[in-house]
Protein backbone atom coordinates (compact mmCIF):
# COMPACT_ATOMS: atom_id res chain seq x y z
CA UNK A 1 0.00 0.00 0.00
CA UNK A 2 2.45 2.47 0.84
CA UNK A 3 4.56 1.68 -2.39
CA UNK A 4 1.53 2.26 -4.36
CA UNK A 5 1.00 6.06 -3.18
CA UNK A 6 4.57 6.48 -3.52
CA UNK A 7 3.89 6.19 -6.65
CA UNK A 8 0.95 8.02 -7.23
CA UNK A 9 2.47 10.89 -5.91
CA UNK A 10 5.50 10.67 -8.00
CA UNK A 11 3.43 10.06 -10.77
CA UNK A 12 1.55 13.40 -9.88
CA UNK A 13 4.81 15.14 -9.54
CA UNK A 14 6.14 14.32 -12.91
CA UNK A 15 2.49 15.66 -14.36
CA UNK A 16 2.42 19.02 -12.88
CA UNK A 17 6.19 19.57 -13.93
CA UNK A 18 5.01 18.36 -17.08
CA UNK A 19 2.01 20.54 -17.24
CA UNK A 20 3.85 23.48 -15.79
CA UNK A 21 6.42 23.22 -18.41
CA UNK A 22 4.24 23.26 -21.26
CA UNK A 23 1.92 25.89 -19.76
CA UNK A 24 5.03 28.48 -19.94
CA UNK A 25 5.65 27.64 -23.22
CA UNK A 26 2.23 28.26 -24.21
CA UNK A 27 2.27 31.66 -22.15
CA UNK A 28 5.43 32.67 -23.39
CA UNK A 29 4.61 34.29 -26.78
CA UNK A 30 1.70 36.66 -24.66
CA UNK A 31 4.58 37.06 -22.05
CA UNK A 32 7.08 38.20 -24.78
CA UNK A 33 4.12 40.62 -26.19
CA UNK A 34 3.27 42.22 -22.87
CA UNK A 35 7.01 42.96 -22.39
CA UNK A 36 7.47 44.56 -26.37
CA UNK A 37 4.87 46.76 -26.13
CA UNK A 38 6.81 48.90 -23.57
CA UNK A 39 9.49 49.12 -26.24
CA UNK A 40 10.55 51.25 -28.46
CA UNK A 41 8.59 49.80 -32.01
CA UNK A 42 12.04 50.78 -34.25
CA UNK A 43 13.61 48.58 -32.52
CA UNK A 44 11.25 45.56 -32.32
CA UNK A 45 11.09 46.69 -36.00
CA UNK A 46 15.00 46.12 -36.81
CA UNK A 47 16.08 43.15 -34.46
CA UNK A 48 12.45 41.51 -33.50
CA UNK A 49 11.89 40.29 -29.81
CA UNK A 50 15.27 39.48 -28.67
CA UNK A 51 16.47 38.08 -25.41
CA UNK A 52 17.27 42.16 -23.87
CA UNK A 53 12.87 42.81 -24.68
CA UNK A 54 12.10 39.61 -22.25
CA UNK A 55 13.86 41.64 -19.49
CA UNK A 56 11.66 43.61 -17.48
CA UNK A 57 13.97 46.39 -17.53
CA UNK A 58 14.17 49.92 -19.32
CA UNK A 59 10.57 49.25 -19.84
CA UNK A 60 8.52 52.87 -20.77
CA UNK A 61 4.68 53.56 -20.79
CA UNK A 62 4.94 56.31 -23.87
CA UNK A 63 3.68 53.67 -26.54
CA UNK A 64 0.56 52.86 -24.69
CA UNK A 65 0.11 56.73 -23.70
CA UNK A 66 0.58 57.06 -27.58
CA UNK A 67 -2.79 55.17 -28.15
CA UNK A 68 -4.44 57.13 -27.09
CA UNK A 69 -2.91 60.17 -29.19
CA UNK A 70 -1.13 58.76 -32.79
CA UNK A 71 -2.58 60.16 -34.95
CA UNK A 72 -6.04 61.64 -33.13
CA UNK A 73 -6.85 59.01 -31.72
CA UNK A 74 -6.91 56.25 -33.89
CA UNK A 75 -7.22 53.52 -32.10
CA UNK A 76 -9.82 54.55 -29.58
CA UNK A 77 -11.98 54.68 -32.71
CA UNK A 78 -10.90 51.12 -33.77
CA UNK A 79 -11.84 49.57 -30.42
CA UNK A 80 -15.04 51.73 -30.26
CA UNK A 81 -15.81 49.90 -32.98
CA UNK A 82 -14.82 46.77 -32.16
CA UNK A 83 -17.11 47.15 -29.18
CA UNK A 84 -20.23 48.35 -31.65
CA UNK A 85 -19.47 44.65 -33.50
CA UNK A 86 -19.52 42.76 -30.97
CA UNK A 87 -23.07 44.03 -29.25
CA UNK A 88 -24.84 44.16 -32.11
CA UNK A 89 -23.72 40.98 -34.34
CA UNK A 90 -23.93 39.05 -30.85
CA UNK A 91 -27.06 40.16 -29.48
CA UNK A 92 -28.85 39.99 -33.41
CA UNK A 93 -27.33 36.57 -33.68
CA UNK A 94 -28.45 35.45 -30.82
CA UNK A 95 -31.94 36.79 -31.21
CA UNK A 96 -32.36 34.78 -34.70
CA UNK A 97 -30.52 32.02 -33.94
CA UNK A 98 -32.44 31.24 -30.77
CA UNK A 99 -35.89 31.30 -32.60
CA UNK A 100 -34.52 28.84 -35.02
CA UNK A 101 -33.14 26.69 -32.70
CA UNK A 102 -36.50 26.77 -30.61
CA UNK A 103 -38.36 26.82 -33.49
CA UNK A 104 -36.62 23.26 -34.76
CA UNK A 105 -35.79 21.76 -31.14
CA UNK A 106 -39.73 22.38 -29.92
CA UNK A 107 -42.29 21.72 -33.49
CA UNK A 108 -42.42 18.54 -35.38
CA UNK A 109 -43.67 19.94 -38.85
CA UNK A 110 -43.50 19.41 -42.19
CA UNK A 111 -39.80 20.24 -44.14
CA UNK A 112 -38.13 20.69 -40.44
CA UNK A 113 -35.96 17.90 -41.97
CA UNK A 114 -35.13 19.65 -45.06
CA UNK A 115 -33.80 22.99 -43.23
CA UNK A 116 -31.85 20.28 -40.72
CA UNK A 117 -30.47 19.13 -43.84
CA UNK A 118 -29.96 22.71 -45.33
CA UNK A 119 -28.03 23.72 -41.90
CA UNK A 120 -25.42 20.60 -42.31
CA UNK A 121 -24.90 21.76 -46.03
CA UNK A 122 -24.32 25.25 -44.90
CA UNK A 123 -21.58 24.06 -42.41
CA UNK A 124 -20.01 22.10 -45.08
CA UNK A 125 -19.42 24.93 -47.57
CA UNK A 126 -16.21 27.44 -46.59
CA UNK A 127 -17.93 30.43 -45.98
CA UNK A 128 -14.34 31.88 -47.94
CA UNK A 129 -15.64 30.54 -51.32
CA UNK A 130 -18.56 33.29 -50.83
CA UNK A 131 -16.73 36.37 -50.18
CA UNK A 132 -16.57 37.09 -53.97
CA UNK A 133 -20.30 37.06 -54.13
CA UNK A 134 -21.29 38.56 -51.02
CA UNK A 135 -19.11 40.91 -51.57
CA UNK A 136 -21.42 42.40 -55.35
CA UNK A 137 -24.01 41.56 -52.82
CA UNK A 138 -22.78 44.03 -50.12
CA UNK A 139 -22.14 46.10 -52.94
CA UNK A 140 -25.27 45.83 -54.38
CA UNK A 141 -27.33 47.04 -51.55
CA UNK A 142 -24.96 50.13 -50.48
CA UNK A 143 -23.48 48.14 -47.52
CA UNK A 144 -19.90 48.72 -47.85
CA UNK A 145 -18.10 50.02 -45.42
CA UNK A 146 -20.91 50.11 -42.80
CA UNK A 147 -21.99 47.51 -39.66
CA UNK A 148 -24.93 46.42 -41.43
CA UNK A 149 -22.58 44.77 -44.31
CA UNK A 150 -19.88 42.87 -41.86
CA UNK A 151 -23.19 41.91 -39.47
CA UNK A 152 -26.54 40.88 -41.63
CA UNK A 153 -24.58 38.07 -44.25
CA UNK A 154 -23.67 36.06 -41.06
CA UNK A 155 -26.62 37.07 -38.12
CA UNK A 156 -27.74 33.82 -38.90
CA UNK A 157 -25.54 30.74 -37.50
CA UNK A 158 -26.28 27.15 -38.39
CA UNK A 159 -23.71 26.58 -35.30
CA UNK A 160 -25.32 28.36 -32.60
CA UNK A 161 -29.00 27.19 -34.25
CA UNK A 162 -27.76 23.44 -33.21
CA UNK A 163 -26.88 24.56 -29.62
CA UNK A 164 -29.78 26.30 -29.31
CA UNK A 165 -31.75 23.26 -31.09
CA UNK A 166 -29.86 20.80 -28.75
CA UNK A 167 -30.40 22.65 -25.53
CA UNK A 168 -34.07 22.94 -26.07
CA UNK A 169 -34.59 19.75 -26.81
CA UNK A 170 -33.53 18.79 -23.12
CA UNK A 171 -36.21 20.41 -21.59
CA UNK A 172 -39.26 18.94 -20.32
CA UNK A 173 -42.21 19.44 -22.65
CA UNK A 174 -44.25 19.65 -19.30
CA UNK A 175 -43.64 23.63 -19.22
CA UNK A 176 -45.03 24.10 -22.75
CA UNK A 177 -47.85 22.59 -22.28
CA UNK A 178 -48.39 24.45 -18.94
CA UNK A 179 -48.26 27.36 -21.55
CA UNK A 180 -50.46 26.12 -23.60
CA UNK A 181 -53.02 25.50 -21.11
CA UNK A 182 -52.37 29.08 -19.75
CA UNK A 183 -53.96 30.07 -22.87
CA UNK A 184 -50.16 31.77 -24.09
CA UNK A 185 -49.45 32.22 -27.61
CA UNK A 186 -46.90 30.04 -29.25
CA UNK A 187 -44.71 33.28 -29.27
CA UNK A 188 -45.75 34.18 -25.62
CA UNK A 189 -44.60 31.11 -24.62
CA UNK A 190 -40.75 31.01 -26.23
CA UNK A 191 -40.58 34.59 -24.61
CA UNK A 192 -42.19 34.50 -20.73
CA UNK A 193 -41.64 30.67 -20.58
CA UNK A 194 -39.04 28.88 -22.16
CA UNK A 195 -36.42 31.65 -23.36
CA UNK A 196 -35.54 32.54 -19.60
CA UNK A 197 -35.06 28.68 -19.32
CA UNK A 198 -32.41 28.42 -22.09
CA UNK A 199 -30.44 31.62 -20.59
CA UNK A 200 -27.42 29.18 -19.86
CA UNK A 201 -27.34 28.69 -23.70
CA UNK A 202 -27.97 32.30 -24.37
CA UNK A 203 -25.01 32.40 -21.90
CA UNK A 204 -22.48 30.03 -23.36
CA UNK A 205 -23.74 31.54 -27.24
CA UNK A 206 -23.13 34.93 -26.28
CA UNK A 207 -19.25 34.61 -24.81
CA UNK A 208 -18.55 32.41 -27.95
CA UNK A 209 -20.56 34.65 -30.38
CA UNK A 210 -19.09 37.78 -28.78
CA UNK A 211 -15.32 36.33 -29.06
CA UNK A 212 -15.44 35.66 -32.45
CA UNK A 213 -16.84 38.98 -33.80
CA UNK A 214 -14.39 40.75 -31.63
CA UNK A 215 -11.56 39.00 -33.50
CA UNK A 216 -13.70 38.53 -36.86
CA UNK A 217 -11.17 39.54 -39.54
CA UNK A 218 -11.64 38.65 -43.21
CA UNK A 219 -15.11 39.81 -43.87
CA UNK A 220 -14.29 43.13 -42.15
CA UNK A 221 -11.28 43.52 -43.89
CA UNK A 222 -13.32 43.50 -47.28
CA UNK A 223 -16.52 45.93 -46.08
CA UNK A 224 -14.58 47.87 -44.10
CA UNK A 225 -12.86 50.46 -46.24
CA UNK A 226 -11.73 53.60 -44.12
CA UNK A 227 -9.81 54.31 -41.37
CA UNK A 228 -12.51 55.80 -38.99
CA UNK A 229 -14.75 52.43 -39.60
CA UNK A 230 -11.89 49.76 -38.94
CA UNK A 231 -12.09 46.91 -36.31
CA UNK A 232 -9.12 46.42 -33.98
CA UNK A 233 -7.65 43.68 -35.99
CA UNK A 234 -8.39 45.08 -39.49
CA UNK A 235 -6.63 48.55 -37.91
CA UNK A 236 -4.00 46.61 -36.18
CA UNK A 237 -3.14 44.53 -39.80
CA UNK A 238 -2.92 47.66 -41.39
CA UNK A 239 0.21 48.42 -39.32
CA UNK A 240 2.35 45.52 -40.50
CA UNK A 241 4.62 47.31 -42.89
CA UNK A 242 8.13 46.94 -42.93
CA UNK A 243 8.74 50.71 -43.24
CA UNK A 244 7.72 53.85 -40.62
CA UNK A 245 7.36 53.48 -36.80
CA UNK A 246 3.83 52.09 -37.02
CA UNK A 247 5.17 49.21 -33.98
CA UNK A 248 4.98 51.24 -31.59
CA UNK A 249 0.94 51.62 -32.03
CA UNK A 250 0.79 48.35 -33.06
CA UNK A 251 2.39 46.23 -30.39
CA UNK A 252 0.56 47.98 -27.28
CA UNK A 253 -2.64 48.40 -29.26
CA UNK A 254 -2.14 44.27 -29.49
CA UNK A 255 -1.74 43.86 -25.99
CA UNK A 256 -4.81 46.28 -25.54
CA UNK A 257 -6.97 44.28 -28.07
CA UNK A 258 -6.24 41.26 -25.99
CA UNK A 259 -6.43 41.94 -22.86
CA UNK A 260 -10.41 42.46 -22.36
CA UNK A 261 -11.03 38.47 -23.88
CA UNK A 262 -8.60 37.02 -21.07
CA UNK A 263 -10.27 39.09 -18.47
CA UNK A 264 -13.47 37.69 -19.60
CA UNK A 265 -11.90 34.08 -19.85
CA UNK A 266 -11.19 34.08 -16.33
CA UNK A 267 -15.10 35.32 -15.19
CA UNK A 268 -16.68 32.76 -17.69
CA UNK A 269 -14.50 29.68 -18.05
CA UNK A 270 -17.28 27.51 -17.94
CA UNK A 271 -19.29 29.37 -20.41
CA UNK A 272 -16.67 29.21 -22.93
CA UNK A 273 -16.38 25.34 -22.36
CA UNK A 274 -20.03 25.05 -22.30
CA UNK A 275 -20.35 26.51 -26.03
CA UNK A 276 -17.71 24.38 -27.50
CA UNK A 277 -18.44 21.32 -25.90
CA UNK A 278 -22.69 21.33 -26.31
CA UNK A 279 -25.20 19.94 -24.22
CA UNK A 280 -22.54 20.19 -21.45
CA UNK A 281 -24.17 23.64 -19.29
CA UNK A 282 -25.48 22.60 -15.97
CA UNK A 283 -28.04 26.18 -14.20
CA UNK B 1 -56.91 25.21 -26.45
CA UNK B 2 -58.52 25.07 -30.13
CA UNK B 3 -56.95 28.31 -30.76
CA UNK B 4 -53.55 27.69 -29.42
CA UNK B 5 -53.53 24.81 -32.10
CA UNK B 6 -54.53 26.36 -34.97
CA UNK B 7 -52.09 28.88 -34.57
CA UNK B 8 -48.99 26.42 -33.23
CA UNK B 9 -49.25 25.10 -37.19
CA UNK B 10 -47.51 28.19 -38.51
CA UNK B 11 -45.77 29.03 -35.69
CA UNK B 12 -42.66 26.48 -36.27
CA UNK B 13 -42.66 28.49 -40.15
CA UNK B 14 -42.44 31.67 -38.20
CA UNK B 15 -39.48 30.25 -35.99
CA UNK B 16 -37.57 29.21 -38.37
CA UNK B 17 -37.78 32.26 -41.29
CA UNK B 18 -34.89 33.78 -40.35
CA UNK B 19 -32.73 30.83 -41.17
CA UNK B 20 -34.87 30.50 -44.84
CA UNK B 21 -34.56 34.10 -45.67
CA UNK B 22 -30.70 34.36 -44.42
CA UNK B 23 -30.13 30.47 -46.19
CA UNK B 24 -32.05 32.23 -49.50
CA UNK B 25 -29.73 35.53 -49.40
CA UNK B 26 -27.11 34.91 -48.16
CA UNK B 27 -26.07 31.02 -49.23
CA UNK B 28 -28.02 30.05 -52.19
CA UNK B 29 -27.75 32.67 -54.17
CA UNK B 30 -24.13 34.34 -53.48
CA UNK B 31 -23.12 30.16 -54.41
CA UNK B 32 -25.28 29.95 -57.61
CA UNK B 33 -23.94 33.35 -58.52
CA UNK B 34 -20.35 32.16 -58.21
CA UNK B 35 -21.05 29.31 -60.41
CA UNK B 36 -22.43 31.82 -63.22
CA UNK B 37 -18.99 34.41 -62.26
CA UNK B 38 -16.65 31.09 -63.01
CA UNK B 39 -17.86 30.80 -66.55
CA UNK B 40 -17.68 34.44 -67.20
CA UNK B 41 -15.30 37.72 -67.66
CA UNK B 42 -16.19 39.97 -65.52
CA UNK B 43 -16.01 43.71 -66.39
CA UNK B 44 -18.73 45.96 -65.09
CA UNK B 45 -21.22 46.73 -67.53
CA UNK B 46 -20.06 44.55 -69.74
CA UNK B 47 -19.45 41.25 -68.24
CA UNK B 48 -19.88 38.31 -70.62
CA UNK B 49 -19.59 34.38 -70.88
CA UNK B 50 -15.91 32.55 -71.63
CA UNK B 51 -16.90 28.70 -70.87
CA UNK B 52 -13.93 26.98 -69.27
CA UNK B 53 -11.58 29.87 -70.07
CA UNK B 54 -11.36 30.44 -66.18
CA UNK B 55 -10.66 27.20 -65.70
CA UNK B 56 -8.08 26.60 -68.04
CA UNK B 57 -6.43 29.61 -66.95
CA UNK B 58 -5.82 27.81 -63.24
CA UNK B 59 -4.37 25.67 -64.82
CA UNK B 60 -0.76 27.46 -63.77
CA UNK B 61 2.22 27.21 -61.12
CA UNK B 62 0.94 29.85 -58.62
CA UNK B 63 -2.51 27.76 -58.64
CA UNK B 64 -0.77 23.90 -57.97
CA UNK B 65 1.33 26.10 -54.92
CA UNK B 66 -1.37 27.30 -54.08
CA UNK B 67 -3.27 23.75 -53.45
CA UNK B 68 -0.44 22.05 -52.63
CA UNK B 69 0.42 24.66 -49.69
CA UNK B 70 -3.39 24.45 -48.76
CA UNK B 71 -3.32 20.45 -48.61
CA UNK B 72 0.24 20.47 -46.78
CA UNK B 73 -1.20 22.56 -43.90
CA UNK B 74 -4.20 20.76 -43.69
CA UNK B 75 -2.14 17.32 -43.50
CA UNK B 76 0.14 18.88 -40.96
CA UNK B 77 -2.17 20.49 -38.98
CA UNK B 78 -4.17 17.38 -37.89
CA UNK B 79 -0.99 15.34 -37.92
CA UNK B 80 0.01 17.42 -34.87
CA UNK B 81 -3.46 18.56 -33.86
CA UNK B 82 -4.81 15.45 -32.95
CA UNK B 83 -2.38 13.01 -31.53
CA UNK B 84 -0.97 15.48 -29.57
CA UNK B 85 -4.26 16.99 -27.44
CA UNK B 86 -5.54 14.04 -27.54
CA UNK B 87 -2.19 12.95 -25.19
CA UNK B 88 -2.32 16.18 -23.21
CA UNK B 89 -6.34 15.25 -22.36
CA UNK B 90 -5.13 11.91 -21.54
CA UNK B 91 -3.10 13.27 -18.82
CA UNK B 92 -4.97 15.40 -17.83
CA UNK B 93 -8.20 13.18 -17.41
CA UNK B 94 -6.11 10.83 -15.17
CA UNK B 95 -7.10 11.00 -11.75
CA UNK B 96 -3.51 11.29 -10.16
CA UNK B 97 -3.89 15.19 -12.33
CA UNK B 98 -3.61 17.88 -9.67
CA UNK B 99 -4.88 21.51 -11.56
CA UNK B 100 -5.78 19.80 -14.36
CA UNK B 101 -8.56 22.69 -14.99
CA UNK B 102 -5.83 25.24 -14.21
CA UNK B 103 -3.66 23.77 -16.63
CA UNK B 104 -6.88 23.87 -19.20
CA UNK B 105 -7.21 27.33 -19.06
CA UNK B 106 -4.00 27.89 -19.56
CA UNK B 107 -3.51 26.03 -22.80
CA UNK B 108 -6.97 27.56 -23.77
CA UNK B 109 -5.73 31.21 -23.56
CA UNK B 110 -3.81 31.15 -26.52
CA UNK B 111 -6.93 30.32 -28.40
CA UNK B 112 -8.63 33.64 -27.56
CA UNK B 113 -6.21 35.96 -28.96
CA UNK B 114 -7.37 37.44 -32.86
CA UNK B 115 -5.07 35.89 -35.73
CA UNK B 116 -3.47 39.58 -36.31
CA UNK B 117 -2.05 39.08 -32.87
CA UNK B 118 -0.82 36.07 -32.89
CA UNK B 119 0.66 36.50 -35.88
CA UNK B 120 2.21 39.77 -34.92
CA UNK B 121 3.67 37.68 -31.85
CA UNK B 122 5.20 34.99 -34.54
CA UNK B 123 6.43 37.60 -36.70
CA UNK B 124 8.42 39.10 -34.00
CA UNK B 125 9.43 35.86 -32.44
CA UNK B 126 11.28 34.64 -35.78
CA UNK B 127 11.99 37.78 -36.88
CA UNK B 128 15.26 37.27 -39.27
CA UNK B 129 18.58 38.67 -37.64
CA UNK B 130 21.00 37.34 -35.27
CA UNK B 131 19.49 38.92 -32.07
CA UNK B 132 16.11 38.31 -32.43
CA UNK B 133 15.35 35.25 -29.89
CA UNK B 134 14.75 32.54 -31.61
CA UNK B 135 17.97 33.03 -33.93
CA UNK B 136 19.57 33.44 -30.79
CA UNK B 137 18.47 30.32 -29.21
CA UNK B 138 19.43 28.34 -32.01
CA UNK B 139 22.66 29.79 -32.71
CA UNK B 140 24.65 27.52 -29.52
CA UNK B 141 22.82 24.17 -31.03
CA UNK B 142 25.20 25.28 -34.70
CA UNK B 143 21.66 26.73 -36.43
CA UNK B 144 22.78 29.27 -38.44
CA UNK B 145 20.57 32.52 -37.66
CA UNK B 146 17.45 32.44 -40.63
CA UNK B 147 15.17 34.77 -41.99
CA UNK B 148 12.21 32.77 -41.64
CA UNK B 149 9.61 34.58 -42.94
CA UNK B 150 11.47 34.97 -46.53
CA UNK B 151 13.03 31.76 -46.26
CA UNK B 152 12.16 28.69 -47.90
CA UNK B 153 8.64 26.81 -48.46
CA UNK B 154 9.19 24.82 -45.62
CA UNK B 155 10.19 27.23 -43.10
CA UNK B 156 7.07 29.31 -44.36
CA UNK B 157 4.45 25.80 -43.65
CA UNK B 158 6.43 25.20 -40.36
CA UNK B 159 5.73 28.95 -38.73
CA UNK B 160 2.11 28.38 -40.03
CA UNK B 161 1.75 24.90 -38.70
CA UNK B 162 3.26 26.40 -35.05
CA UNK B 163 1.19 29.13 -34.89
CA UNK B 164 -1.81 26.63 -35.03
CA UNK B 165 -0.31 24.41 -32.44
CA UNK B 166 -0.23 27.15 -30.66
CA UNK B 167 -3.55 28.47 -31.39
CA UNK B 168 -5.07 25.41 -31.20
CA UNK B 169 -4.09 22.75 -29.33
CA UNK B 170 -6.70 24.38 -26.03
CA UNK B 171 -9.64 23.94 -27.72
CA UNK B 172 -8.97 20.31 -29.76
CA UNK B 173 -8.03 19.27 -25.36
CA UNK B 174 -11.36 20.88 -24.75
CA UNK B 175 -13.15 18.60 -27.11
CA UNK B 176 -11.09 15.48 -26.21
CA UNK B 177 -11.52 15.73 -22.79
CA UNK B 178 -15.01 15.84 -23.06
CA UNK B 179 -15.06 12.89 -25.08
CA UNK B 180 -13.17 10.93 -22.23
CA UNK B 181 -15.45 12.19 -19.95
CA UNK B 182 -18.25 10.14 -21.97
CA UNK B 183 -16.08 6.67 -21.63
CA UNK B 184 -17.47 5.00 -18.12
CA UNK B 185 -15.05 4.54 -15.62
CA UNK B 186 -16.26 0.99 -14.87
CA UNK B 187 -14.52 -0.35 -18.41
CA UNK B 188 -10.65 0.79 -17.42
CA UNK B 189 -11.89 -0.79 -13.90
CA UNK B 190 -13.00 -3.96 -15.56
CA UNK B 191 -9.78 -3.68 -18.10
CA UNK B 192 -7.26 -2.99 -14.85
CA UNK B 193 -8.74 -6.34 -13.02
CA UNK B 194 -8.11 -8.47 -16.57
CA UNK B 195 -4.53 -7.10 -15.74
CA UNK B 196 -4.40 -4.92 -18.67
CA UNK B 197 -1.43 -2.59 -18.95
CA UNK B 198 -1.67 1.28 -19.08
CA UNK B 199 -1.02 1.11 -22.98
CA UNK B 200 -3.56 -1.63 -23.49
CA UNK B 201 -6.12 0.43 -22.12
CA UNK B 202 -5.32 3.73 -24.17
CA UNK B 203 -5.43 1.83 -27.49
CA UNK B 204 -7.85 -0.87 -26.28
CA UNK B 205 -10.51 1.58 -24.61
CA UNK B 206 -9.89 4.99 -24.94
CA UNK B 207 -9.22 5.68 -28.82
CA UNK B 208 -11.59 3.13 -29.92
CA UNK B 209 -14.43 4.87 -27.65
CA UNK B 210 -13.29 8.78 -28.55
CA UNK B 211 -13.38 7.79 -32.29
CA UNK B 212 -16.72 10.21 -32.81
CA UNK B 213 -14.24 12.93 -30.86
CA UNK B 214 -11.85 12.63 -33.56
CA UNK B 215 -14.22 12.08 -36.51
CA UNK B 216 -15.22 15.24 -35.88
CA UNK B 217 -12.44 17.12 -34.62
CA UNK B 218 -10.69 15.75 -37.76
CA UNK B 219 -13.46 17.14 -39.89
CA UNK B 220 -13.33 20.29 -38.57
CA UNK B 221 -9.58 20.45 -39.15
CA UNK B 222 -10.28 19.56 -43.07
CA UNK B 223 -12.52 22.34 -43.29
CA UNK B 224 -10.36 24.64 -41.41
CA UNK B 225 -7.14 23.86 -43.44
CA UNK B 226 -8.42 23.82 -46.42
CA UNK B 227 -9.94 27.46 -46.00
CA UNK B 228 -7.25 28.75 -43.75
CA UNK B 229 -6.04 32.10 -45.55
CA UNK B 230 -6.21 35.02 -42.53
CA UNK B 231 -2.78 33.17 -40.92
CA UNK B 232 -0.69 33.46 -44.08
CA UNK B 233 -1.83 37.26 -45.09
CA UNK B 234 -1.26 38.51 -41.66
CA UNK B 235 1.99 36.75 -41.33
CA UNK B 236 3.54 38.33 -45.34
CA UNK B 237 1.12 41.51 -45.51
CA UNK B 238 3.25 44.54 -45.94
CA UNK B 239 5.95 42.60 -47.80
CA UNK B 240 6.99 44.30 -51.14
CA UNK B 241 4.33 42.90 -53.83
CA UNK B 242 1.40 42.36 -50.89
CA UNK B 243 2.08 38.26 -50.33
CA UNK B 244 4.60 36.46 -49.28
CA UNK B 245 8.09 35.61 -51.57
CA UNK B 246 7.69 33.02 -54.58
CA UNK B 247 4.49 32.29 -52.58
CA UNK B 248 5.52 30.31 -49.97
CA UNK B 249 2.50 31.22 -48.40
CA UNK B 250 -0.06 31.26 -51.00
CA UNK B 251 -2.79 29.63 -50.32
CA UNK B 252 -6.04 28.98 -51.87
CA UNK B 253 -8.18 31.02 -50.40
CA UNK B 254 -5.04 33.31 -50.51
CA UNK B 255 -5.37 33.05 -54.04
CA UNK B 256 -8.98 34.02 -54.61
CA UNK B 257 -8.61 37.19 -52.46
CA UNK B 258 -5.66 37.55 -54.87
CA UNK B 259 -7.03 37.23 -58.10
CA UNK B 260 -10.34 38.66 -57.07
CA UNK B 261 -9.95 41.50 -54.66
CA UNK B 262 -6.39 42.73 -55.54
CA UNK B 263 -6.35 41.70 -59.31
CA UNK B 264 -10.11 42.64 -59.95
CA UNK B 265 -10.59 39.00 -61.77
CA UNK B 266 -14.38 38.01 -59.64
CA UNK B 267 -14.70 35.09 -62.41
CA UNK B 268 -11.37 33.78 -62.03
CA UNK B 269 -11.76 33.90 -58.13
CA UNK B 270 -15.07 32.20 -58.31
CA UNK B 271 -13.56 29.39 -60.17
CA UNK B 272 -10.62 29.12 -57.61
CA UNK B 273 -13.20 29.29 -55.50
CA UNK B 274 -15.30 26.27 -56.43
CA UNK B 275 -12.16 24.22 -56.97
CA UNK B 276 -11.66 24.64 -53.52
CA UNK B 277 -15.19 23.59 -52.56
CA UNK B 278 -15.22 20.22 -54.67
CA UNK B 279 -11.41 19.53 -53.25
CA UNK B 280 -12.98 20.20 -49.68
CA UNK B 281 -15.80 18.03 -50.15
CA UNK B 282 -13.78 14.89 -51.75
CA UNK B 283 -11.48 15.24 -49.21
CA UNK B 284 -13.90 15.24 -45.93
CA UNK B 285 -15.85 12.72 -47.84
CA UNK B 286 -12.73 10.69 -48.08
CA UNK B 287 -11.89 10.88 -44.53
CA UNK B 288 -15.23 10.22 -42.85
CA UNK B 289 -15.35 7.02 -45.21
CA UNK B 290 -12.09 5.83 -43.95
CA UNK B 291 -13.23 6.13 -40.45
CA UNK B 292 -16.58 3.92 -41.64
CA UNK B 293 -18.50 6.56 -41.07
CA UNK B 294 -21.27 5.61 -43.72
CA UNK B 295 -20.53 2.04 -42.80
CA UNK B 296 -23.89 0.81 -40.50
CA UNK B 297 -22.42 0.09 -36.84
CA UNK B 298 -21.82 -3.45 -37.30
CA UNK B 299 -22.05 -5.97 -33.66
Amino acid sequence: MKSLHASTLRTQVILAVFFTLLCLGFLFPIYALVLASFRPGRDLIRFGITAKTLLPRGLTLDFWLNLFTTRNGIYLVWFRNSIILVVLQTSLSLFFSSLVGYGLGVYEFKGKNLILILMLLVMMVPIQILILPLYNLVNAFKSMNTFRGIIFPFVVSPFAIFFFRQYVIGIPTDFLDAGRIDGLSEGGIYLRIMAPLMAPAFGAMAILGALQAWNNFLWPLIVMRTGNMFTLPVGLAGLLTPYGNNYDMLISGAVMATLPIIIIFFFFQRYFIAGLTTGGIKG
Amino acid sequence: MKRSIGSSRFAPYLFTLPFIVSFLAFYLYPLISTVFMSFQEIIPGKSHFIGLLNYKRLMNPIMYTAIWNSFRYTVLTIAVLIPLPILFAVLLNSPGNPASSVFRGALFIPTLISVVVAGTIIRLLFAGGPAAIVNSVLLPFGVKPKDWLVGNSQQAMFLLVLMATWRWTGVNIIYFLSGLQNIPRDLYEAASIDGASAWYKLFRVTLPLLKPTIIFVTTISVFGGFAMFEESYILWSGNSGGGSPNNVGLTMVGYIYMKGFQGGAMGLGSAIGLILLLIVLVVSIGQLNLFGFFKKEER
